[in-house]
């Protein structure tokens, strides 16, 4: 023997797929069909350097399905655009809202009855910080 | 021909802590040391007001005063988990990329038509901004040093920042100006040994004589000569895993027992073991060293350190406190005040090519295991759910940190909350 040549690690590739053992009996009939295991970040997040997670306080969102204490998934790559649910900057607090555009201008809605909607005025500049995506409420 | 980008993100620690707090868009901001001994980084308002880089946090309290300065103790984990997203980022646009540093990131971008390439850039960036909140400059260079230029350009004098220094007219026009001492490599002593040779701007080392800056600086300033003429010689770098890994941190006030030193110790050497385990590698030797203030002119000074080497490469934080409390207790001399202790794992090779050793203990395995637990509940559960007792309780050696701002991107219950 003159050299032991190691398989470099970064090689290694888990394989997570075939079940059963094979050496003795049948293989498993259902091995033909594993598809792998299904993934939840990969569901909800379509673009991992842009989504940030953003806990929510308060009301003002409930008819959105938003209540306190909920976790946003909030995605800064997609764009502002009618009916969304947004993470938005107003009076230097960032707030969540729904952006309704009419006339070519948005306004911010809360969801929430008790709460009126905020009327922008011409020179204000609503600065969308990232759309939310989906809601996480915790029923326990 | 090669085209490199250097991106350069501005004022990277300060622009992190204005993503999450709109209050702070035009709030000047400092960002202080390990410690919050020194400002490590500034916003530009607080440029403009002359403070400068690296002097201690204590000297410039009135002026933070007077300003309304914000001022944030370093913030590692957001800085970190934030310079990964534009680094990724930046990967969907340019598939060659080198990691240069913690905001910085060369480029190949030859596979694109030169035409575009100013636009390309400006798209760039625009993404950058909107997924990260970071803004970033450009600059776009024939070779490595004069990208490197080139961002200087973009980032001082463009309203867009970006900047393409290809063509020979920019090269001149920039060049002409620009001190020696400001291009990439150029340390103080180089720049005087080529001033005593009547060279003091980039033009005039790029057009000197390749022979005669290898005589004063050696082969590399005669790379830097040919980069300079946009004849690349520095490729992107490929990233290596590390071949060290150090963990050290001064102590919150300076210490003069062994035993929470021996604490600080064992908790700097199970983060150390940590990123060891990341990236799937195991040490073979441990270094440790400890020293006094230096800066404390009255105080009596010491310094030592000591390596000791393992029986087994391991990855196992046990083994590896242990080790490094054996070297702490023969290099430790009491009597001093101590401000730093730190620990460095050596040699590190992949966890897969190891060998059996005659008298190792055959519970490899079985300790694997058990470190992977311990990492997934703190991976899980938060750093610290589960800890060595070596690191202690109380942690009275622990840095100050009074002003950081909340890990927002990689702590659960520090989220950024919305209402």
């Amino acid at each position: 023997m003159t050299a032991i040549i190691p398989t470099a690690p970064e090689n290694a590739c888990p394989l997570p797929l075939a079940s059963c053992r094979v050496e003795a009996g049948f293989p498993s009939p259902a091995d033909d069909y594993m598809e792998g295991s299904l993934d939840l970040n990969e569901h909800v997040i379509k673009h991992p350097s842009a989504t940030y997670f953003v806990k929510a306080s308060g009301d003002s969102m409930t008819g959105a399905g938003i209540f306190d204490g909920d976790l946003l998934i909030v995605d800064r790559s997609l764009e502002p655009a009618h009916g969304r649910v947004a993470i938005v900057e107003l009076d230097g607090q960032l707030t969540v809202k729904r952006l309704l555009k009419s006339q070519g201008r948005f306004s911010l809605h809360s969801e929430n009855a008790s709460t009126p909607p905020i009327e922008l005025q011409e020179e204000t500049e609503v600065v969308v910080w990232g759309v939310v995506t989906h809601v996480l409420h915790n029923l326990l | 021909m090669k085209v490199f980008a250097l991106v350069d993100c501005n004022n990277f620690y300060a622009s992190c802590e204005r993503v999450f707090d709109p209050r702070l868009k035009n709030r000047p901001i400092v960002v202080l040391s390990n410690n919050d001994g020194c400002i490590v980084a500034r916003s530009n308002e607080v440029k403009a007001l002359g403070i400068p880089m690296g002097v201690p946090f204590f000297e410039q309290k009135a002026l933070i005063q007077k300003h309304d300065i914000a001022v944030f103790s370093s913030n590692y984990q957001l800085y970190g988990d934030m310079s990964q997203r534009v680094m990724d980022s930046l990967r969907l646009f340019a598939p060659d990329i080198e990691v240069y540093s913690i905001d910085e990131a060369f480029l190949r971008l030859d596979h694109l038509q030169p035409r575009n390439l100013t636009e390309y850039c400006k798209t760039m960036r625009a993404k950058v901004m909107q997924w990260t909140g970071i803004p970033v400059s450009i600059g776009i260079g024939p070779s490595k040093v004069l990208a490197k230029v080139a961002n200087r350009v973009a980032k001082k004098e463009t309203d867009d920042g970006v900047f393409d220094i290809r063509s020979r007219q920019a090269q001149d026009a920039i060049l002409k100006t620009l001190d020696v001492q400001k291009l990439w490599g150029v340390a103080w002593r180089w720049a005087e040994r080529l001033r005593r040779i009547g060279i003091t701007t980039a033009s005039e080392l790029r057009d000197a004589s390749p022979p005669i800056i290898r005589k004063q600086l050696s082969v590399v300033g005669e790379r830097l000569v040919r980069e300079l003429r946009g004849h690349s010689c520095i490729d992107l770098e490929d990233i290596q895993p590390r071949k060290n890994i150090m963990s050290s941190k001064s102590f919150g006030n300076l210490l003069t027992q062994k035993a929470p030193m021996a604490e600080a110790l064992a908790n700097y050497a199970a983060r150390a073991c940590e990123k060891l385990r990341q990236q799937n590698s195991r040490a073979q030797a441990v270094y440790v060293f400890v020293q006094t203030n230096g800066f404390r002119e009255t105080d009596a000074q010491y310094s030592n350190g000591l390596t000791c080497t393992l029986t087994v490469p391991t990855s196992d934080t046990r083994l590896i406190i242990e080790a490094a409390r054996f070297c702490l207790n023969r290099i430790y001399k009491p009597g001093y005040r101590y401000k730093k202790t730190g620990v460095m794992l050596l040699d590190l090779i992949p966890a897969a090519l190891e060998q059996k050793h005659l008298f190792a203990d055959s519970d490899q395995h079985s300790n694997d295991h058990l470190m992977a637990t311990v990492d997934r509940i703190n991976r899980d559960h938060g750093p610290d759910t589960v800890f060595f007792g070596a690191e202690g309780i109380t942690r009275q050696w622990k840095m100050r940190c009074g002003s950081r701002s909340p890990r927002y991107t990689t702590q659960w219950n520090e989220l950024l909350r919305v209402s």
